[in-house]
């Protein structure tokens, strides 16, 4: 199935300006255009420290770009997530464009199956079938029933890591930008992750990765784009 | 005291003193405040107030109203507490026939001006009758609200929440309203105003009064008004409205059963009874023939007769 | 919900103090329904000026605030008449200030407290006003049976949370935050910005929040803006402005945070 593109990359560009250290300019890449549609998964490629990570933040607008666009297509129309409003970038985040790190950002105090209904709350959903949901799809990540009570906070690295997944797949986003979204998760795990992105891709949800690990890569990827190509000169 | 004992000190000293003691200009000053806080009921009017011959707290507020006020031909009552007899108010009758040489009486009904220190009198006054109260704290924001600036403020605006809480915080602590005297009142519905210390049971009776009040403060230097027939309502809630206090016994000397009763010690075996506080009240009721449940023990203990 | 209209609305903001001192210069940004703005910057950046601009406590030198009124629109704060900028401040407005002291009657009931706004704008009923204060209390986790207890007696984190209470119970939209979790224990300023996060969401509140606590605007705000000098240095997204500072000021501010 091909779409009209959901997310358009212009002519990005970022470079770091370090005043701390006496005004270090870091160029990380330069001139990056690609789009992404509905159903497909762009996983970004390169070495540590080639930018990937860079440009994943960048387009969820928590990096600036000093020049070029990142499109939106968000209610109806478009957003430059590199000039919008905040409250633009805060609806768009809200509504359209959903971000797994490798770290849950906690919500002191919230039960986990509190954090993983939040989204379809917001939406309008009933609690007793946010709740529902929520419950089954910690289920199926395997997270222990007796941890659902417990705020996250002194959970494990996969724990934690599951409980994000489940906070950003419980509802469909247009948009879903992965970093490293298996990295520390065991064999049977993965799968689980795996099989759930490869779900959302097919139900119709654009993705952008970054994944270091090549089975998992070569299971959810539609296309690779190879950031190094884009490094900016030095 | 004697009405011929007044008369003898009255006539000698006279000359001494302009009427009333206060200089003319000083009069004519307080009589414009006076115009200005009958103009803006319940509104507390500043004023040059004079250094009396009395300490404040002694009644210099209404003393300098009253003389400001005072005709030559006008007859006066001083009550304290509601007596004709009590210290205070033997003075400051005895100042003003001595300084203005003005009839005085212990009688409501014959006075034209009636100074008072914590009470209104039980008999009704007419329109041709003028009431001056001894306020000591004229602000009744001052305990809620310590910056004077901002209580004004407070005032200009009718922002008169923070009186409210003062009146939410005794039914809190006490399970009603337990202010029994200083009641606060809004003044023709716009100004807050401390009704002086009188017993909250004389709230009512400032209500449409026939009689203007005035109030003066001498420590604080505050004048305000009640014209006649003014809308005075006591603060309250709607689920706890306002009650006068009321008495199981009546005045053991006359039997009154509508009046503001003082609780006296016979002895020191519990004995007590309870007294009219107004003191020409309970005589004329007595005169008319009324008699208390305990008229003869007082008189046994030598309490009550004239 | 209007989120095309600005609920607030800085233009020009700029207070001199007398000998030229400057408090904060050119200041201006909208602010929106539900919004909630930080303000960081170190000890004489301005931010504090610039907050008691904001909240009609000091009037600006130059340039114009304006509130959208519920009944006129957009209003310059300024030419609104006192006694009306007074009901506007008790009763849309609520301020928490750093000091409980300043923002509560001590001597007066956590009730009495709470109950306070109700009251200025007519309640009159005793059991109502109770009922809704126990309400505010509950909500701020305050216990019930602390409702006749005096805040004297009440810890530093209790009175932040009641001074919340007595503002929200008039319903505000929008509230400003003086170092909200200054002088607080770090678990207690933990409860507290959690707390006001999600008051904040669940009401639909806008908010300025002034604090050096980068911590605290990273929890509650939705944009920042960086002070230094008395004038705006930096501003936009919050995780962005703290995750990639552009400005030196700001790169200095976010690399001398300690990581914990």
């Amino acid at each position: 199935m091909t779409h009209a593109p959901i997310l358009q990359v212009e002519d990005l560009a970022k470079t770091f300006t370090l005043h701390t250290q006496g005004g270090v300019q870091l160029p990380v890449f330069d001139n990056v255009s690609f789009t992404v549609s509905p159903g497909e998964c762009v996983v970004l490629s390169g070495p540590s420290g080639s930018g990937k990570s860079t440009l994943l933040r960048s387009l969820f607008a928590n990096y600036l770009p000093d020049a070029g666009h990142i499109k939106v297509r968000h209610a109806g129309g478009w957003v430059d997530m590199v000039t919008a409003e905040p409250r633009e970038i805060l609806a768009v985040r809200r509504e359209t464009m959903g971000y797994v790190s490798q770290f849950l950002r906690v919500i002191p105090r919230v039960p986990t199956l509190e954090i993983v209904a939040e989204p379809l709350l917001a939406q309008g959903v009933t609690r007793d079938e946010a709740e529902a949901r929520a419950r089954a799809l910690l289920a199926r990540l395997a997270l222990p029933e007796r941890l659902w009570s417990v705020p996250p906070a002194t959970f494990s690295g996969g724990e934690q890591q599951r409980v994000n997944i489940a906070r950003s797949f419980i509802r469909a986003f247009p948009i879903l930008l992965l970093d490293e979204p298996t990295a520390s998760l065991d064999q049977a795990n993965r799968e689980t992750v795996v099989a759930l992105i490869i779900e959302a891709r097919e139900a119709g949800t654009a993705i952008v990765a970054i994944c270091h690990d090549a089975p998992v890569r070569d299971a959810i990827a539609t296309s690779l784009f190879d950031v190094t190509e884009f490094a900016a000169a030095a | 005291m004697s009405k011929t004992q007044k008369d003898a000190t009255a006539g000698s000293a006279a000359a001494a003193y302009n009427f009333a003691y206060l200089d003319e200009q000083t009069k004519r000053m307080i009589r414009r405040v006076l115009l200005k806080a009958v103009a803006i009921p319940g509104y507390q009017v500043p004023f040059g107030g004079r250094e009396m011959p009395l300490p404040y707290g002694w009644g210099t507020g209404g003393i300098q109203v009253t003389a400001s006020i005072l005709g030559q031909n006008d007859t006066l009552k001083v009550i304290d507490q509601g007596a004709d007899d009590t210290t205070n108010a033997v003075n400051i009758r005895r100042f003003f026939a001595v300084t203005a040489n003005v009839r005085t009486t212990e009688e409501t009904a014959e006075a034209d001006i009636i100074q008072t220190r914590h009470r209104i009198p039980e008999e009704p006054l007419r329109e041709d009758q003028i009431l001056v109260y001894q306020v000591p704290n004229p602000e009744p924001l001052r305990k809620l609200e310590p910056r004077v600036v901002e209580s004004r403020k407070m005032h200009a605006y009718a922002e008169y929440g923070l009186m409210q809480v003062k009146l939410y915080e005794d039914i809190s602590r006490f399970g009603d309203i337990s202010v029994t005297y200083d009641y606060p009142v809004l003044t023709n519905g716009r100004y807050v105003m401390a009704p002086s210390p009188i017993p909250k049971f004389d709230n009512p009776k400032m209500h449409d009064m026939p009689a203007l009040q005035l109030f003066g403060a001498g420590r604080e230097k505050r004048i305000y008004a009640i014209p006649p027939y003014t809308s005075v309502k006591s603060l309250d809630f709607d689920d706890y409205p306002f009650r006068p206090q009321e008495w199981e016994d009546v005045c053991g000397l006359c039997g009154a059963d509508d009046s503001f009763l003082d609780e006296v010690i016979l002895d020191d075996k519990g004995g007590h009874m309870f007294v009219c506080s107004d003191s020409d009240y309970c005589g004329k009721r007595r005169a008319a023939g009324h008699v208390g449940p305990m008229a003869d023990d007082a008189a046994e203990a030598g309490y009550g007769s004239e | 919900m209007g989120v095309s209209e600005p609920l607030l609305t800085a233009d020009g903001v700029t207070k001199l103090y007398p000998g030229g001192r400057v408090g904060c210069r050119d200041v201006s940004f909208n602010l929106y329904p539900g919004e909630v703005l930080g303000i960081v910057g170190e000890s004489g950046s301005g931010k504090s000026t610039l907050l008691n601009c904001l909240s009609a406590k000091m009037e600006p030198t130059a340039g114009s605030i304006s509130f959208n009124t519920r009944t006129s629109g957009l209003t310059d704060i300024f030419q609104l008449s006192e006694p009306e900028r007074r009901l506007l401040m008790r009763t849309d407005w609520g301020i928490v200030h750093q000091n409980p002291r300043d923002g509560l009657r001590m001597g007066v009931s956590a009730g009495g407290n709470v109950g306070e706004r109700l009251m200025a704008i007519g309640a009159r009923h005793y059991g109502n006003i109770r009922q809704e204060a126990l309400d505010w209390l509950t909500r701020v986790e305050i216990a019930e049976d602390r409702i006749d207890d005096r805040p004297r007696d009440f810890s530093g984190g209790m009175q932040q949370r009641l001074q919340i209470a007595r503002i929200l119970v008039s319903n505000p939209r929008l509230v400003f935050m003086d170092e909200p979790t200054g002088g607080l224990d770090v678990s207690v300023q933990a409860r507290l910005l959690d707390l006001l996060r999600g008051l904040v969401r669940s009401l639909g509140l806008a908010a300025v929040v002034v604090t050096h606590d980068l911590a605290v605007v990273r929890l509650l705000a939705d944009r920042l803006m960086v002070m230094k000098d008395g004038e705006v240095v930096e501003s936009g997204l919050t995780d962005q402005v703290l995750d990639d500072p552009h400005h030196p000021y700001t790169q200095l501010l976010v690399s001398a945070v300690l990581q914990v």
